[in-house]
This record gives C-alpha cells, structure tokens and sequence, in this order.
C-alpha cells in the first residue's frame, strides 16, 4: 500500500502524556470487523473520545476544537503497546495525523507506521517534556518535523532535537516507496535463498 | 565469537543486510487469521501479485468466531464476512484452511505447534502479536502487521532491523501453586510493560528446563507483555518428544536430517547478550494483576502498590487504578468477582484444562461468577474429553464452550459486561480489552479456578493439598 511522501512538516499537535497507550485504545478489537482499509477514523481512540451513550468527551484532547486539523500527535511513553493490529496505524493516518512523537514506541505500533506513512519521532523525555509544557502553554504551539534533516523544532523558541531513522527508511519515507517495491526488485536472490532452506 | 540461540536462527535467515537499514528476512512459516488478513490480500491483488509460497502460508480462524453453536451460520454479519473472505482468499490462493469447525480449527497459536507446523529453528510470523508463542520450541516467532502480511504473502520476507538480545535466567524451583503463568507475570512486573522493548529475549535456567511444553508456550506467548518481539527456549529432548509424530513435521530420513540441524540450536557458554537478568523461583508466588497492563502484577497475597512506589508517571497510575476501581494499598484476595476467563492462546491447553479441573474438581461454582471455559482448540477439546475433565468440569457447574479467542479480546459476543471484574487467564487487561467497561485481572488456571468456586479473588494455595 503506497502512500504519500512525507518530507517536512509544521503543525499545532494534540498533547496525550498518558504513558503506554495500547493499541486496543487506539482501535478497539471490535472496530477490527472490516475487509477493506477505509474509514478507521471513525473509531480512533474509539472509548477516549465517547462515553458508552455515543457522546463525546469534551476534555478529552482529540476532542479538543483548539488542536483541530493539527497533523501531529504527542504521545506518553512507550505508545502503541500491545496488539500488532495495523490497523491502529491506519486510524492515526485517517484521522489526519502524518507524525507521532513520543519518548519510546512500541516496535510493532512503530514499524506499521512506517509502513503506512506516518512518521514516528523518537525524542528525549526531557525533550518530550519540553513540547508537552509548550503545548500545554500554548495551544496554538508550532512544530516542526524535518525528515532530510531529522530533526524536530519547537518553531517559536527554536528548541531542536535531532532524531534517529535508518536511511532506508528515510529514502522511502522521503519518496513514497514500500518494503514491497524494493523485496519484489530482488524476488530472484530470494527464491534463490528460498531453495536452502530445509523446511 | 560465540554465538546464542537466536543469532543462529537469524543469521541463518537473513537474506541480505541492506545498508543502514534493516535486514532481509526470510520467513519458514506464515499464520493468518481472519482479521489481519483481508487487507493484506487486497494489497496483493492490487499491485497484481501472487502468492509465491502458498504452501508455507497457514489459514485458521479463531478471532471473531463464535464460542456456542460452531454448527450454526455466524450471526454476526461483518464476524461472517471476515471468516468467508479469509476462505475465499486461502482457496483462491491455494492456502490450507481451518475453517469454523474443521476438526483442525482453533486458535491460531494453539493449532501450530498441535499440527507440527511449528518447528525448532524456523521463522514463524503471522498479523497478531502473540506470535512469540511458538519461541518455545526455539523457533524466532514474532507478530507482524498487516503490510507485512502482504510482504509474506507476495515475497516471503519481511524487513526487520535485527533486535537486541537478552537473557533471562530463572534457577530454582518453583514452589507449590505456581504455574508458568505465574513465572511469565512476575518477570513482566519486574521489566514492566515496556522494559524489554527493542529486545528479542532467550529464557534460560532450571525452570525453563523443568517446564513443559505447553509452559513453555504459556511464557514465550507473553514476551510481548513487557515489550519483547518474542522470546524462545533452546529445543531439547522435551521438545522433539513434543513434535515427533505430528501431521506436519519432518518423518523418517527428513527428521533425521532436521534432528542433526536442531541438536545445534543453542546458545554457547560465553556468548554475550546485551542485557540479562536473573530471577529466583524461590521469590515467586501466585500472581495477579490489579490494573491496566500486564506490567501492573503483584503476589496475589499482596496489596497494590503506593503511587509513590512505582516507576514512571503518577498521573498514568493514578488513571489506571481509577479505571480499576481500586485504590492503593487494598488487597487483591477476597475482592468480588463477576466473572472467570479459562482460555486465550495463552492459557488454552490441555494443561491448563487440567490445572482449572484439579482445583474445581469435588467443588461447586459461586453463584456470582459467570464462568466462561474455552478450550484453544478441538484437539485440547478431545483431550479434555479423553481424560474426562469434561465430567469433573460440568459436575462442578461449568459448561465447556467450543475454541476461539473469545474473551480474551472480546471481538465476538464474549464481552464482560461494562464495571464487572473477571479473573482471566488470558494475555492483556488494558482498558475494556474484554469488552466495553470491562475490568480484567490477569492470573494463572489455578488462581482462576480458585476464584471461580470461592466467588472472590482467592490464593489457589488454601484450596491445594
């Protein structure tokens, strides 16, 4: 599943220090029913953003009129924990949201999201503090995400912090590609490797 | 250099290294189920690809399915529409298929090993993360999304940085009451839900070594709790006792030659990992959980620890135990229960079965506990059938249900209603993971069992001996 190039970004995020935030928040099993990968907006932080009756919960930060339309999400450590359902990657893109930042992720949660084309940037704790108190300041707080230069800013104070990716990664991030236009480039080494295997 | 266990099982599957980036990983087995699949297939079938290995690809359905009436069409009209597309797509594309009451069908995790497709030394992945279930036979098992099912299906590989590794060492025995559930709990609420996070971890020690199989399982199966891929064992003679014989694995001269590979799948002395820790058996009681992530774990004689005692956020804990209506310091024993939970990929084996059958045995269920017992598989169901724990269950008020995830995820009609407590012997307790409200404390078969004829979390050690 292709998807958008991401290169850089500046955009008000949607703060959510609550730490280990499961997968199963995110999108809950029963919201995992479909055949086709349309809609899992719908259902993104599906019992955080609805009480049981369908209303929303106004102080829930999703909720929020003030961070509207922001393409950014800053989340508590260790984010996206627990089931692999990629499908809770597919929600945080449908929503809107091309980048989530936190202090740790999740690996599974972190590599569906590379695969589906949001970016996840890996801060400090001191750093992740930073933005949540500037946020948390100022609503209307700008961030920016560099990819080519792998870093992330605070645009008002110029706070920066560099962030890790492999350059494989990044090329494809940069450019739109998947891991199955490049495994499908080398199909031949690996059939080839494929007949050494025992069983 | 000496090498561990799951560097010989890596190294040997990795296809190519590409240049800062991950590797290349070649994939020996494939499961899918019906929920992370169908997309998966559309994928595929959009960029105009195949299936490249039909044969080491695996179908089974066990997510959304039914526990009651297995013979009946599926009510749920989107449950039947993933079960008929995973058919559709396994036929179309030549994938064997254990559908709705197949003599072979169960949990996904339970009807692997069961059938032989689980092999020591393989690469096993399938779209759930519970994958490292088959680390116990020293395969490198782990959970994958959904466009990496896509890549299984269309090449085989996936792309993986290759984690970290570490060992964990557990020396002693354990002691009366303690099962490996209890083993998997404590060592999770010693690294926490994220501290083995980036990590692939060998389990090492006496009590590994003592462990059966399906204990095994029951560990490996919840590396994924603290954060891990997966986690494996070094196959020994337990090991190829378990899988000799069954459909799937090698026979005669192929099983000789497979027996000569897997006598090499361990990890040498002086092989270093990145990180190791080690653990008593001595120091380790009946657990159960008390909040919101399988981290969250304590002695079931013990009382819920002070915010002020516990690493990481206050406001996180304080969030948790508020979900839990529990406050700190209370204890666990003698709280009320609403409902017990025999099953999941975690603990839905027959000695599970067993463990829940010697507590209940001569017992009569509490009335204020609804209990729901489903085995992992038709298999485990026929061995309960076999040694005839299904008598001692039902004269003890239980009702055996038919195999499926039920509630340990709740995607089908298994939900715990919304505020009531379930002692459960499944894998997460996140919020409303049993349903919509629900409140879940994790624990043992036995601990389950105990609770469920005294109506209130109960030490399975005062009804033992």
């Amino acid at each position: 599943m292709a998807y958008d190039k991401f290169n850089t970004l500046t955009s008000t995020a949607y703060p959510l220090p609550t730490e280990n935030v499961d997968t199963d928040q995110i999108i809950p099993a029963r919201f995992l029913k479909a055949t086709e990968r349309v809609d899992f907006d719908i259902n993104f932080f599906r019992d955080w953003r609805y009480n049981q009756d369908g209303t929303p919960k106004e102080d829930f930060p999703l909720n929020k009129e003030i961070y509207a339309g922001s393409k950014i999400l800053v989340g508590g450590r260790n984010f996206g924990s627990g089931s692999s359902r990629e499908h809770a990657a597919w929600s945080v893109y449908d929503f809107g949201l091309r980048c989530v930042i936190s202090s740790a992720f999740a690996d599974i949660f972190k590599n569906n999201c590379l695969n589906v084309g949001v970016l996840p940037v890996q801060v400090s704790p001191k750093f992740a503090d930073t933005l949540f108190a500037a946020i948390m300041a100022d609503p209307k707080t700008e961030i920016n995400v560099d990819l080519p230069n792998q870093t992330v800013t605070l645009v008002a104070t110029g706070e920066s912090e560099s962030f890790e990716i492999n350059t494989y990664k990044k090329d494809n991030m940069l450019n739109g590609f998947d891991d199955i236009d490049y495994l499908k480039n080398i199909e031949n080494e690996i059939a080839a490797f494929a007949e050494t295997r025992p069983f | 250099m000496a090498n561990t266990l799951f560097d010989k099982v890596w190294d040997s599957h990795v296809v190519r290294q590409v240049k800062d980036g991950p590797d290349v990983f070649f994939i020996d087995r494939h499961f899918i189920h019906e929920v992370t699949s169908p997309v998966a297939f559309l994928g595929l079938e959009s960029r105009g690809n195949s299936v490249v290995y039909p044969a080491k690809t695996f179908a089974t359905a066990d997510h959304n399915t039914p526990t009651i009436n297995q013979h009946l069409p599926v009510e749920d009209a989107l449950s039947a529409n993933q079960l008929d597309a995973l058919e559709k797509n396994a036929a179309k594309h030549g994938i064997s298929h254990w559908g709705l009451g197949d003599k072979n069908n169960g949990i996904v995790h339970v009807v692997g090993p069961e059938n032989g497709i689980t092999l020591p030394g393989a690469t096993i992945v399938c779209g759930d993360s519970h994958t490292s279930t088959h680390g116990a036979f020293g395969a490198i098992a782990f959970g994958i999304g959904t466009s990496e099912v896509e890549m299984v299906l269309s090449t085989q590989c996936i792309m993986q940085p290759k984690p970290k590794s570490m060992r964990i060492n557990v020396n002693g025995k354990l002691g009366l009451g303690v099962t490996p559930k209890d083993v998997a709990l404590y060592i999770i609420a010693k690294q926490t839900t994220s501290g083995a996070t980036g990590y692939f971890v060998e389990y090492a020690g006496d009590v590994f070594r003592d462990m059966s199989m399906e204990g095994r399982m029951t560990v490996c199966n919840l590396s994924i709790e603290m954060g891990a891929r997966g986690g494996m064992i070094a196959p020994d003679s337990k090991t190829f006792d378990y899988i000799k014989g069954r459909s799937q694995t090698p026979k005669g001269a192929e099983w000789d030659k497979a027996m000569k590979y897997w006598e090499t799948l361990y990890t040498e002395e002086n092989a270093v990992f990145d990180a190791e820790f080690n653990y008593d058996a001595a120091d380790i009681e009946p657990m159960i959980t008390y909040g919101t992530n399988p981290g969250m774990g304590i002695g079931v004689t013990k009382s819920i620890p002070l915010a002020q005692n516990v690493e990481g956020g206050v406001e996180t804990y304080k969030k948790s135990l508020g979900y839990m209506s529990f406050n700190e310091g209370d204890t666990m024993i003698g709280k009320e229960i609403d409902f017990v939970f025999l099953g999941s990929c975690t603990n839905g084996r027959i000695e599970d079965f067993r463990a829940f059958s010697s507590i209940v045995k001569g017992r009569k269920k509490a009335d204020n506990v609804t209990a729901w017992l489903v085995p992992g598989s038709h298999k485990v169901v026929d061995q309960i059938k076999e040694e005839g724990l299904d008598k001692i269950i039902t004269d003890a008020g239980f009702v055996l249900r038919e195999p499926g995830c039920s509630a340990c995820l709740a995607m089908n009609d298994d939900k715990i209603p919304s505020g009531k407590l379930s002692v459960s012997t499944s894998n997460r307790n996140f919020e409303g993971r049993q349903g919509p409200g629900s409140r879940t404390l994790l624990a043992s078969p036995l601990v389950a069992a105990a609770s469920a004829v005294q109506g209130v979390v109960t030490d399975p050690r005062t009804l033992l001996v």
